[in-house]
């Protein structure tokens, strides 16, 4: 069983428990993009503050842990809105009117794509495919599918989210 | 007891599937009728999600595209009893878009509850495996290679060799993994039988195993596919618990235990060499090859490496025999594909057919064209690195080498259909602008050339030196086909290149003033 790495102490008051989230996968390097996924179910991101201790937990370098944490689109390293909304870009939900729903998103909103509202509710993000092509255009909104979205439809979907 | 189906795949949920079936639970209670509500997966015609489904002694009728506020109107028409109603399909076998096709991958794709171990026996599941545990390695191999099944996910490379070479090697660990890394427009054949069918990947996983000598397998599931991760999960500890994976598997003195590995948003990911980079915790760069995967794989062991539906033809070649799976098909394109059919139709879904149907076939006859009325302009075949083709090459036959020859390739078997409204010169853009966003940019001519390939096609656009910009980005093209490392910056071309020269007039150009071939 591996042990607790404790040669290093972390002012974050995160590093207990992101250790632990470590530990969870027996704090092998192979397990880096799973316990990156578990530490943003966590605490919502990946504070850059964080990746030292999973550095120290995984025997790797901080430079090996930022470069995957930078590599992938999933990691936020900063705060996103309270609410995401990730509206698919790809080829099949254009040729279903993708454009004109993520032009309807962004006007709502009046943000782009890639950006969170003023008031730090709703981040839009783009996605390259959600596998539900035969009926888009698609989203996730915090993490539930949506499909078949219409312009018309934008306004309902983000009065969910107020 | 009253039989219900209501599915549980992503689509049929995006589409509300939950909220129907928690209402048809609440109503049925309401009314005192005794149902029974299974959450089965869908069969694939996504344009009748939510098909709800009611077991007759005639067979399982279906209403489609159920909501929420039909739930009530369903019930007054006795649904239950197969009551007629609007939304009323009739027997479900017997709608054209199924009855139609050849079903082997998907044979049980929407008639099972996904996560029944009970149902995948009674379908004739783990029959494969039971086969491959008293057959030694090399003569699973041999079946594989016999049934000319070939590669599912792009590259159709023989999936028997990829096997005999892995068989072949020495090593004290050997892996199989599967690449269920499905970031291809237009395709969602993985999503649908990993959610659908899980324990069909566990089997052919487990059959390769045992053909190449590895005891530990990864599944490499992209994070966009929440549910299919979840039921491969369950699906899991479930064959584990009946030792159908595990140590000594159904008591032989095999063994093969199966992971499940989320991805975190790189389409790059799923090219091979950077999927075993991302399963090693790393940055998803491409690897060199050779050497190849087969020898030099995760962890530098030898590793056996396919899509989710190449493993998933295992279990039918080895419980059926090679022939009755090499005798779908045509040349040297055996066996059944399951095409998937997305964007502007009137019916998408999946259609499993031998190889050799036509496109025409497959988007006119169970696509039924464009769906906002207006004509089907073009298609993308194989994803965004596959060709753009026009309303006249419908009658290409659907195998490797036939849209080989025209230019155009397979890929994973996506099929996105446009109608008179695209643009074609934004859509070569955005082939260009995508590889700029997903390159891992370990090779320069596509991490630059891609970038370059935004900014030219923009000036052709504008008119800018119209002539001399054509040329360059052929030129620039031909540089990403020649130098890059995989096939991201080598294949980007395909649909760059394909949509100047099937639809110039959306460039401003002329057909004179493409460089002769």
């Amino acid at each position: 069983m591996p042990k607790k790495h404790s040669l290093i102490q972390f002012s974050t008051p995160l590093a207990g428990p992101i250790a632990e989230i470590c530990l969870k996968h027996g704090n092998k390097p192979d397990a880096l993009l799973e316990i990156l996924h578990d530490v943003q179910e966590f605490h919502g991101h990946v504070p850059e503050e964080v990746l030292p201790v999973i550095a120290n937990a995984l025997n790797l370098s901080r430079a090996e842990v930022y470069g995957v944490a930078t590599f992938y689109h999933d990691y936020h390293l900063k705060p996103t809105g309270r609410h995401v909304i990730k509206i698919c870009r790809a080829e099949a939900c254009q040729s279903a009117g993708g454009y004109q729903v993520i032009a309807a998103l962004e006007t709502a909103l009046n943000i782009k794509l890639g950006e969170t509202t003023a008031d730090g509710n709703v981040t839009l993000e783009a996605v390259y495919c959600l596998g539900l092509c035969p009926m888009g255009p698609a989203a996730l909104v915090d993490g539930k599918p949506k499909a078949a979205i219409k312009p018309s439809s934008v306004a309902s979907l983000i009065q969910e989210l107020a | 007891m009253i039989k219900i189906f209501v599915p549980r795949d992503m689509l049929s949920i995006a589409l509300g599937a939950d909220d129907v079936a928690a209402a048809i639970a609440q109503e049925a209670d309401a009314q005192k009728i005794s149902v029974q509500i299974i959450r089965n997966s869908s069969r694939g015609m996504a344009w009748l999600e939510p098909l709800v489904e009611v077991e007759t002694a005639q067979g399982r009728i279906g209403y489609g595209g159920v909501k929420l506020v039909d739930v009530h109107a369903l019930f007054a028409a006795k649904f239950y009893e197969g009551g007629k109603h609007d939304l009323g399909q009739g027997l479900v076998e017997e709608i054209p878009f199924l009855k139609n096709q050849e079903r082997v991958t998907f044979a049980r794709a929407g008639i099972t509850d996904p996560v029944s171990l009970s149902d995948y026996l009674a379908h004739g599941g783990f029959e494969g495996l039971k086969k491959a545990l008293a057959m030694s390695g090399a003569d699973i191999v041999k079946e594989v290679m016999d049934s000319g099944l070939r590669g599912r996910g792009g590259a159709g490379f023989p999936t028997g060799i990829k096997w005999k070479t892995v068989n072949e090697a020495t090593a004290e660990q050997k892996y199989v993994c599967c690449n269920a890394d499905e970031g291809d427009s237009g395709t969602f054949a993985d999503r649908m039988i990993m959610e659908g069918d899980p324990f069909l990947l566990i089997e052919g996983m487990a059959i390769a195993g045992l053909a190449g000598g590895a005891t530990k397998g990864y599944i490499y599931c992209r994070s966009e596919y929440p549910y299919a991760i979840s039921a491969l999960k369950e699906a899991i500890a479930i064959a584990t618990t009946a030792s159908w994976l595990g140590q000594n598997i159904q008591g032989t003195d095999k063994s093969f235990t199966l992971e499940v590995r989320r991805g975190a948003g790189a389409y790059i990911c799923g090219e091979e060499t950077a999927m075993l980079e991302s399963l090693e915790g790393k940055r998803g760069m491409v690897r060199a090859k050779p050497p190849i995967p087969a020898l030099y794989g995760l962890f530098g062991k030898p590793t056996i490496i396919n899509n989710v539906l190449s493993f998933c033809a295992a279990p039918f070649i080895i419980a059926k025999g090679w022939k009755a799976y090499a005798d779908y098909g045509m040349g040297r394109s055996r066996g059944t594909m399951p095409f998937q059919l997305g964007g502007n139709l009137e019916r998408g879904g999946i259609v499993e057919k031998a190889f050799g149907v036509t496109l025409r076939e497959l988007v006119e006859g169970f696509g039924g064209g464009p769906y906002m009325g207006k004509p089907l302009r073009a298609v993308q075949l194989g994803g965004p690195l596959g060709a753009y083709v026009g309303a006249d090459q419908l009658d290409l036959k659907m195998d490797y080498e036939g849209l080989a020859s025209a230019g155009a390739m397979l890929g994973h078997g996506g099929i996105v259909v446009f109608d008179t409204s695209v643009d074609m010169a934004q859509q070569a853009r955005f082939a260009m602008e995508f590889c700029a966003i997903e390159s891992c940019g370990k090779c320069t001519p596509c991490r630059i050339g891609s970038t370059r390939g935004v900014e030219v096609i923009d000036k052709i656009v504008a008119g800018q030196d119209r002539a001399s910009n054509v040329a360059l980005l052929e030129d620039l093209c031909q540089t990403m086909i020649d130098g890059s490392l995989c096939a991201m910056g080598g294949l980007t071309p395909n649909p760059v290149l394909s949509a100047v020269r099937n639809f110039p007039e959306d460039f401003g150009i002329g057909p004179k003033m493409m460089a002769a071939e």
